[in-house]
């Protein structure tokens, strides 16, 4: 009796929390919205942070890209060796790359490399009261902060996914025709022949998707940090995590639409 | 002018101001101490409206700012100048941007006007050479000293200090004291400041309020508060470790 009357408070707690999480959470994105179509405009900023974004997971994109297509062309000649198929290894890989695993796998990395960073950065920035000075210089902190890591964001998780793609697609290439014997020309035929242009467009809408959802988490969650390092780090750790829920939650949603609709 | 009203604020259920009531007349220096955890900071930070009170209100130039928008009290918050406790300089700026924050943001001053302006400052608070510096490689003396120019750098009306002399050496703390006398004096600025540096209080106070258990209980000339008769506050100026404050519970600590 006693242990379902705990259990209950416990998971009342809970709840209340979470409504409150929402809540705020909710509160935060109005407010990106208005900030992001009202001045100062801070372009120099918007391209400070996307050049550093930019840069920080270039070498990692391009590293694991480049396995990831390798890997999908073996395992799809695993299967299409069966049944003399090979030059379809081609399309596949290019097709899977495009559609998911290039705008995923960019937004995973990028949410924890970029994401993480931003939490780190503002959490501590939050601990050390350097949010509120920027409030007392009358300054908007969301307006200051948080806009220009979106705009970065999107800018450069857009143009990683499309570089991850290329990348994806030359680690498939690679394999064809070095390992599996593909005719070169082939192998670039059969990439591009199926390829439509609502398969890159929704490649991109993902990412585009996933941008948004890996600044407004990752924005929020240093926002909210308190406690010192602990709290920082702490912060830190729930951002990554929740954006990638969200990125692999947004991800099925999003193919499930674009299938429907798409018919 | 800032009047204070029956101000109250709880965290987690914890009473740090109850009923707090103080007028900070214009062009006049006001002391506030206190023990430590008291709740000076906090105090400080409601008059900037950067923490919402659970009851009461907040008037500066008699416009009640704990009920503002956002941008309305952006506007406000324009005629203040604050230094932090622990100087929250923005780390990822150097000096010159941190003192000039203000100015780059609000202002379309030529950027020789803005130099100079933030020269002029440093000078102020006696640092020299030190523009290109990051906050991370400077001495929390410095640091502090940095939070304060750049607290003065827009020529505030109203500057709040959170512990000015706390962490500096004792002749540049005197030189804290004169330039917040000579603000006082000369530009007429309206000053709130908290210290737990006696010296330092009797030299800049118009005059020293103490905040005591949630409240005010004592608001005085610097004579006064020296001749007081009020046990409690006798107790903490002289910072005897007996007396009833002390005895009263160490949960006011
Ligand atoms: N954001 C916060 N969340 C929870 N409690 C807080 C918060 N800010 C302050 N407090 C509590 O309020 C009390 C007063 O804090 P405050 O920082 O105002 O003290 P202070 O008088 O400035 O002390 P000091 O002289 O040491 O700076 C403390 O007990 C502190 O625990
Ligand atoms: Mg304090």
């Amino acid at each position: 009796m006693l242990n379902i009357k705990k259990g209950i408070t416990v998971l009342g707690t809970k709840a209340v929390e979470f409504i409150r999480y929402i809540g705020a959470l909710t509160i935060f994105v109005g407010e990106i919205g208005f900030w992001l179509f009202h001045p100062p405009f801070r372009f120099k900023q918007v391209m400070r942070q996307t050049a550093r974004m930019g840069a920080s997971s270039l070498p990692i994109i391009s590293l694991i890209s480049l396995f990831i297509g390798m890997v999908l062309a073996l395992q799809s000649a695993y299967q299409m060796q069966k049944i003399q198929a090979e030059m379809y290894i081609a399309s596949l890989v290019a097709l899977s790359v495009i559609r998911e695993i290039g705008p995923v796998l960019t937004a995973l990395i990028v949410a924890g490399r970029c994401g993480a960073a931003i939490t780190a950065e503002i959490g501590t920035m939050k601990v050390t009261e350097q949010i509120d000075a920027l409030e007392t210089l009358a300054t908007n902190p969301i307006n200051y902060l948080v806009v220009p890591r979106f705009w970065a964001l999107l800018i450069s998780l857009v143009t990683l996914t499309i570089y991850a793609n290329f990348i994806g697609m030359v680690g498939g290439y690679i394999v064809g025709v070095a390992k599996l014997r593909i005719p070169h020309h082939m192998y670039i035929k059969m990439t591009f022949e199926p390829l439509r242009q609502s398969d890159m467009r929704n490649g991109l809408y993902k990412s585009f998707v996933f941008a948004i959802v890996i600044c407004i988490i990752a924005c929020f969650e240093g926002m909210r940090a308190k406690e010192g390092a602990e709290g920082v780090g702490k912060a830190t750790t729930s951002s990554v995590v929740r954006s990638f829920v969200l990125i692999i939650a947004c991800d099925c949603f999003l193919t499930a639409l674009m299938y429907f609709i798409g018919r | 002018m800032i009047e204070i009203i029956n101000l109250c604020k709880s965290f987690n259920g914890r009473k740090v101001l109850n009923n707090l009531n103080l007028t900070i007349n214009t062009g006049e220096t006001t002391v506030i101490i206190g023990r430590s955890g008291c709740g000076k900071s906090v105090l400080l930070k409601h008059i900037i409206g950067l923490l919402k009170p659970d009851e009461g209100q907040v008037f500066v130039d008699g416009k009640d700012i704990t009920r503002l928008s956002n941008k309305a009290l952006s506007q406000i918050r324009m005629k203040f100048g604050m230094l932090f406790q622990g100087s929250a300089l923005f780390d990822s700026l150097s000096v010159w941007e941190n003192v000039a924050f203000g100015m780059l943001e609000h202002d379309n001053k030529k950027k020789s006007d803005v130099i100079g302006r933030v020269r002029e400052c440093l000078s102020i608070v006696d640092l020299r050479n030190v523009e290109e510096f990051k906050p991370a490689e400077l001495s929390g003396g410095m640091r502090k000293r940095v939070g304060l120019a750049r607290a003065i750098c827009m020529k505030p009306e109203i500057i709040l200090y959170d512990e000015p002399t706390t962490g500096v050496d004792p002749i540049t703390g005197d030189a804290v004291n004169d330039l917040i006398r000579n603000l006082h004096d000369k530009l007429k600025v309206t000053a709130l400041a908290v210290t737990h540096d006696m010296t330092s209080a009797y030299k800049i106070a118009d005059k020293i309020a103490m905040l005591y258990d949630g409240k005010i209980i004592t608001v005085g000339t610097p004579d006064e508060i020296k001749n007081t008769s009020d046990p409690v506050v006798k107790q903490f100026i002289s910072g005897e470790a007996e007396g009833p404050i002390t005895r009263g519970g160490e949960d006011h600590g």
